[in-house]
């Protein structure tokens, strides 16, 4: 996805120090990071890698001990000024990952509230019309679903015309097809309001098909900031290409007989020869791992 | 005929002071449920105090601080014209330190059982503080502020100890139900007792009552079936 509507030079440079607590102890997080305006980034790496830490202290919510971070022009911290936005100040939306909606508010409301003085109103049925919730915008949140939520949350993130967009791991509760239909909500609002887009998420498939760049990291430091073919592919050759999967169905085709495994939530078809597809059936646990290029299917135990 | 003085004493004390703390008692709860000072513990267990310790206590001590015998006392009626001792302001007084917890808990616990998050959200959507506790934080303790309110008046309804001391025991002035029963008891006067006792049980029943109602979500229940 290329880099549209807003087409800008201006930067958002960040350069944070900052002390983590957890239970598995105390980490330092340190973060060098500079992003070009309209990008789409997603932040990737084990839970405990200080992501929603960094998302939490662009929106200014988590304070560094040290560190500084400007966007375009504007300073919003520099702590050997003094200088640090509250969190009202700064031009962010910020989607949760248990989506905070509040419970006291309609769907509408809830995007009502989130209105700036100055703003007008047209851009509440705007969002909604843009993630078709129309229909239930007299709802409260506690009678939605979790795609439904998940869809307010992002557009009452949009209210304030933020030109930052944080998400903290947006789908990673939802089910393979509400994932599908999401990410293309998030990649429409990112691409219609020029925003530049900061995501967490685990899931490959996702961030190949929705990143510019990955930002991969480890123990509270940025690894690198590749685009995503770059990182994954170098992963894959590196890491031994092998996948553990049930047997879903099985299909015989002139010579050879077409396995579909289930590898986690991800069906794969497997070409096997008769030699190899003998003894199998459905349901068998299978290895599936390559061969120089061919990958090749054994049944386990 | 019972006087009814002492009814109407008590339901006006509990009445004041519940609005009192209500007010009160929002922004210490508030403090108490997101600071991170070092501090808090101290301030809890200050708040706290009033459950364990005996209400005579409370009032002895408010007797010797107000009284106008003393320069607090003195000064409090010289330049406020306020008289602590003895009268139904005292009552108020020591009626708002005895509930207080009443009062703190179930709002503290109320702020801190909400997700974090709510607040934070409202925070990046550029609201203020205040807005963000009177539009997002209160409406969504609604069951918590009831509990308290309905607590903190039952409990001073049930006063004893802070009331005879710091109030004496002035007819229509400072002489509250529980103390006309005493009273009546031990003048013999068994009719009169048992009369405020019936009261106080059936009234005190029944806020308890509305309590556990509400919080068992049961008047919803009823509500949705209309």
């Amino acid at each position: 996805m290329a880099v549209t509507s807003k087409k800008s030079a201006e930067m958002i440079e960040i350069d944070v120090q900052k002390e983590l607590r957890s239970a598995s102890g105390n980490m330092q997080l340190d973060i060098q990071l500079s992003v070009e305006q309209g990008d789409l980034l997603t932040l990737y790496g084990k839970s405990g890698a200080g992501k929603t830490s960094l998302l939490m202290i662009i929106a200014g919510l988590m304070h560094p001990e040290k560190g500084k971070i400007r966007v375009g022009d504007e300073v919003w911290l520099d702590t050997t000024k003094g200088i640090n936005k509250r969190p009202q100040d700064r031009d962010v939306g910020l989607v949760f990952q248990d989506y905070a909606l509040f419970p006291n508010m309609t769907v509408r409301e809830n995007l009502k509230y989130a209105l700036g003085r100055n703003q007008s109103k047209s851009i509440v049925d705007e969002l909604i019309e843009i993630v078709d919730l129309s229909e239930l915008s007299d709802r409260r949140p506690n009678t939605l679903s979790g795609g439904q939520k998940q869809r307010v949350a992002l557009a009452r993130a949009l209210v304030n015309a933020p030109d930052i967009l944080l998400l903290d791991e947006p789908l990673s509760a939802l089910d393979q097809e509400m994932r599908t239909k999401l990410q293309h909500y998030i990649l429409e609002a990112h691409e219609k309001f020029g925003l530049t887009t900061l995501l967490i998420s685990h899931d490959v498939t996702e961030i190949i098909k929705m990143s510019d760049y990955v930002v991969q990291m480890d123990q509270g430091v940025v690894l690198r900031k590749e685009p995503p073919a770059t990182i994954f592919t170098n992963e894959r050759l590196n890491a031994k290409f092998q996948f553990t999967g049930e047997v879903m169905k099985m299909s015989s085709q002139d010579f050879i007989v077409i396995v579909t495994v289930l590898v986690g939530r991800e069906l794969v078809k497997v070409v096997a020869n008769d030699q190899e597809a003998q003894g199998l059936q459905v349901g068998d646990r299978v290895l599936i791992a390559s061969k120089a290029f061919n990958p090749v299917i054994h049944k386990i135990g | 005929m019972i006087d009814w003085s002492p009814l109407l004493i008590t339901f006006k004390l509990a009445f004041v002071t519940t609005c009192i703390l209500l007010i009160i008692s929002i922004p210490i709860s508030y403090w108490l449920a997101y600071s991170k000072w070092k501090i808090k513990p101290v301030v809890e267990a200050l708040v706290s105090m009033p459950l364990v310790l005996p209400p005579t206590v409370i009032g002895f001590y408010m007797l010797v601080a107000f009284s106008p015998s003393n320069s607090f006392g003195s000064w409090l009626e010289e330049w406020l014209g306020l008289k602590l001792v003895f009268s139904f302001e005292g009552l108020v007084l020591g009626s708002v330190i005895y509930s207080l917890p009443f009062m703190v808990q179930p709002i503290q616990a109320g702020f801190a059982n909400l997700s974090p998050d709510l607040k934070r959200a409202s925070y990046v959507m550029g609201k203020s503080r205040f807005t963000t506790l009177i539009r997002v934080l209160l409406p969504n303790i609604k069951t918590s502020l009831l509990t308290g309110i309905i607590l903190a008046f039952a409990h001073t309804i049930g006063e004893f100890g802070v009331v005879l001391m710091i109030g004496g025991n002035i007819s229509g002035k400072t002489k509250v139900a529980s103390i006309a029963i005493y009273d009546a008891v031990e003048s013999l006067n068994y009719d009169a007792a048992n009369t405020y006792s019936m009261i106080l049980f059936g009234l005190t029943f029944m806020i308890l009552l509305a309590v556990y109602l509400l919080n068992g979500g049961y008047l919803k229940k009823i509500g949705r079936n209309d």
